[in-house]
């Protein structure tokens, strides 16, 4: 495997790694949680905050977890941060954690989690898991936030409970419901995929393995 | 494809002739959405064979004629590009476009798309607020709303004269009043061979059927098969949309199946659903089965498996 350098861990979850919107992992809570701005802001926060714990404890105790019972090693240490994350939450924003209901719990099984711990956080050293963490989980955040502001503005006609059309705005009910959720991710999918594609032309010619180099000539 | 078009011309006219401006208005505002969104997305990849006009033209006739140009415009538009371009075109579509474009407007605007006009004063007269600003919602007085033969029905238990639901001179979507004409023009269609007669066939018999055995249990509660036929959009729905070629099943028994389903979730929803209408819904559902179905009813190839003298 091919070295990364600091620069990279940091940088490839935000965008061209995006944990939602290119490895579609995490969907659970993007799909719905981001129903406004708010709720989308509060989810992301709590799921970065978990991240970069765990990450920084997994990677810190990589030597004394046995391989045989890594994955609940991970989860228990993971759960322990989301129950620092629930509380917190709790004891804050009261109601934006009753909004957000039992999608704090289940930050646990987020998979976007538990496979930055198995795929990095568990091989690495400290610093750079923690790298990878904080990238990985503001891709995570910019994601949610997309997502959120496109289902508010088009559900509600507000961006975080501040309405941008007037009072006569007809709301597009479906984008508050859990249909628009699966509308607002195929869109932003569908936009990112269009502009890579618009892009590629530009940049360099990919190198093909040997035996599939003439793929375009035949 | 511009057969279809040219047999719907009877049931555009009849939408005008009962709505007058309006119903002209709000056609024109669904083909454009369709027909832009098709030339806007795939360019010049895209088909000039009136699949985009028969898109338009269809989710219009299911739209009520007092709904805003702009959603009209957003139903076509999204129909189009969520329901046919994403899936790669024309014949790659697994749902009808057009009655996905009008979920879509039913799911995102469930007041405007069930606000029906009452008898307008003159012909000339909009039929509700067709000019409503872009992203803003129409201003419709309670006065001017009516109510359609089957929410009629399933609300205030008011039957509808058989005359005036053939004829079509009763409240409803804009192609969803005159049963007559939309025969009419499928007849024309199935005689050319532009549809397969067995799917408007077997919906008719399978509605006509269950709603039957239900009015004969308790004629009070369930309304007679006629009513059943010709009220609401299940005319235009079997034969002009339940049809579409690419989202019906390939052979003449699974076609009979597919009818079947849907008329039997057309009377479920009808009489046991929340809603007053179900066509769209069922067809819908009943498309995503396609694929199921033509996998069960395909056909022996000729030559294999000859039962017990293969083994």
């Amino acid at each position: 495997m091919r070295e990364t350098t600091r620069q990279e861990d940091l940088l490839r979850g935000i965008w061209r790694e995006n944990p939602v919107l290119i490895q579609l992992l995490g969907l659970c809570p993007a799909l719905a949680v981001t129903n406004s701005v708010e709720n989308a802001l509060a989810m992301g926060l709590a799921t970065f905050f978990v991240l970069c714990g765990s990450s920084l404890l997994v990677s810190t105790l990589k030597k004394l977890i046995p391989h045989e019972v890594r994955i609940s090693t991970y989860i228990l240490i993971i759960a322990t941060f989301v129950t620092v994350a629930d509380m917190t939450l709790e004891a804050v924003v009261p109601e934006i954690h009753k909004a957000l209901g039992a999608f704090i719990a289940l930050i646990v099984v987020n998979c976007m989690i538990l496979g930055r711990q198995e795929a990095f956080a568990s091989k690495r050293p400290v610093g750079r898991a923690l790298l990878d963490a904080v990238g990985t989980g503001v891709g995570f955040i910019i994601a949610l936030l997309l997502m959120g502001s496109l289902r508010e503005l088009l559900g509600n006609g507000s961006l975080l409970g501040i309405s941008l059309f007037g009072p006569s705005y007809e709301p597009w009910v479906v984008m508050i419901l859990p249909p628009g959720g699966f509308f607002a991710l195929g869109a932003l999918i569908l936009a990112l995929g269009w502009i890579q594609q618009r892009r590629a032309p530009r940049s360099q010619p990919q190198e093909w393995p040997e035996g599939v180099a003439d793929r375009e000539a035949a | 494809m511009w057969s279809v078009v040219a047999s719907l011309a009877p049931v555009v006219g009849a939408s005008i002739w009962f709505f007058g401006p309006s119903a002209l208005l709000v056609l024109i505002a669904s083909c454009a959405g369709a027909i832009c969104t098709e030339r806007g997305i795939a360019g010049t990849r895209a088909l000039r064979d009136g699949s985009g006009t028969i898109t338009g033209l269809l989710l219009g006739l299911t739209l009520p004629p007092g709904i805003p140009l702009w959603m009209a415009f957003l139903g076509g538009a999204f129909g189009m590009a969520f329901g046919k371009l994403v899936f790669g075109g024309l014949g790659q579509n697994v749902f009808n476009p057009a009655l996905l474009g009008r979920a879509f407007l039913q799911a995102a605007f469930p007041v405007a798309l069930t606000t029906w006009p009452a008898s307008a004063s003159s012909w000339w007269s909009l039929r509700g607020d067709n000019f409503a600003l872009p992203l803003m919602s129409p201003q419709v007085p309670d006065a001017l709303t009516g109510a359609t033969p089957l929410g009629l029905f399933k609300f205030e238990g008011q039957g509808t004269d058989l005359g005036s639901l053939l004829v079509g001179s009763t409240g409803g979507s804009l192609g969803e009043t005159c049963g007559l004409i939309i025969l009419l023009g499928g007849a024309y269609l199935a005689l050319r061979g532009h549809l397969n007669w067995r799917i408007p066939a077997s919906i008719f018999a399978s509605v006509a059927l269950l709603a039957g055995l239900l009015h004969l249990i308790d004629a009070e509660q369930y309304p007679g098969p006629v009513f059943m036929l010709f009220s609401g959009g299940l005319m235009l729905g079997a034969v002009y949309m339940a049809t579409d070629m690419v989202t019906s099943p390939v052979s003449g028994l699974g076609c009979w199946v597919f009818g079947a389903g849907i008329g039997a979730l057309v009377v479920i929803i009808r009489i046991w659903g929340g809603l007053p209408e179900g066509v769209m819904y069922s067809i819908l559902l009943m498309n995503a089965l396609v694929p199921f179905i033509n996998r069960v009813t395909q056909p022996r190839v000729f030559g294999t498996n000859l039962g017990s003298s293969a083994s």
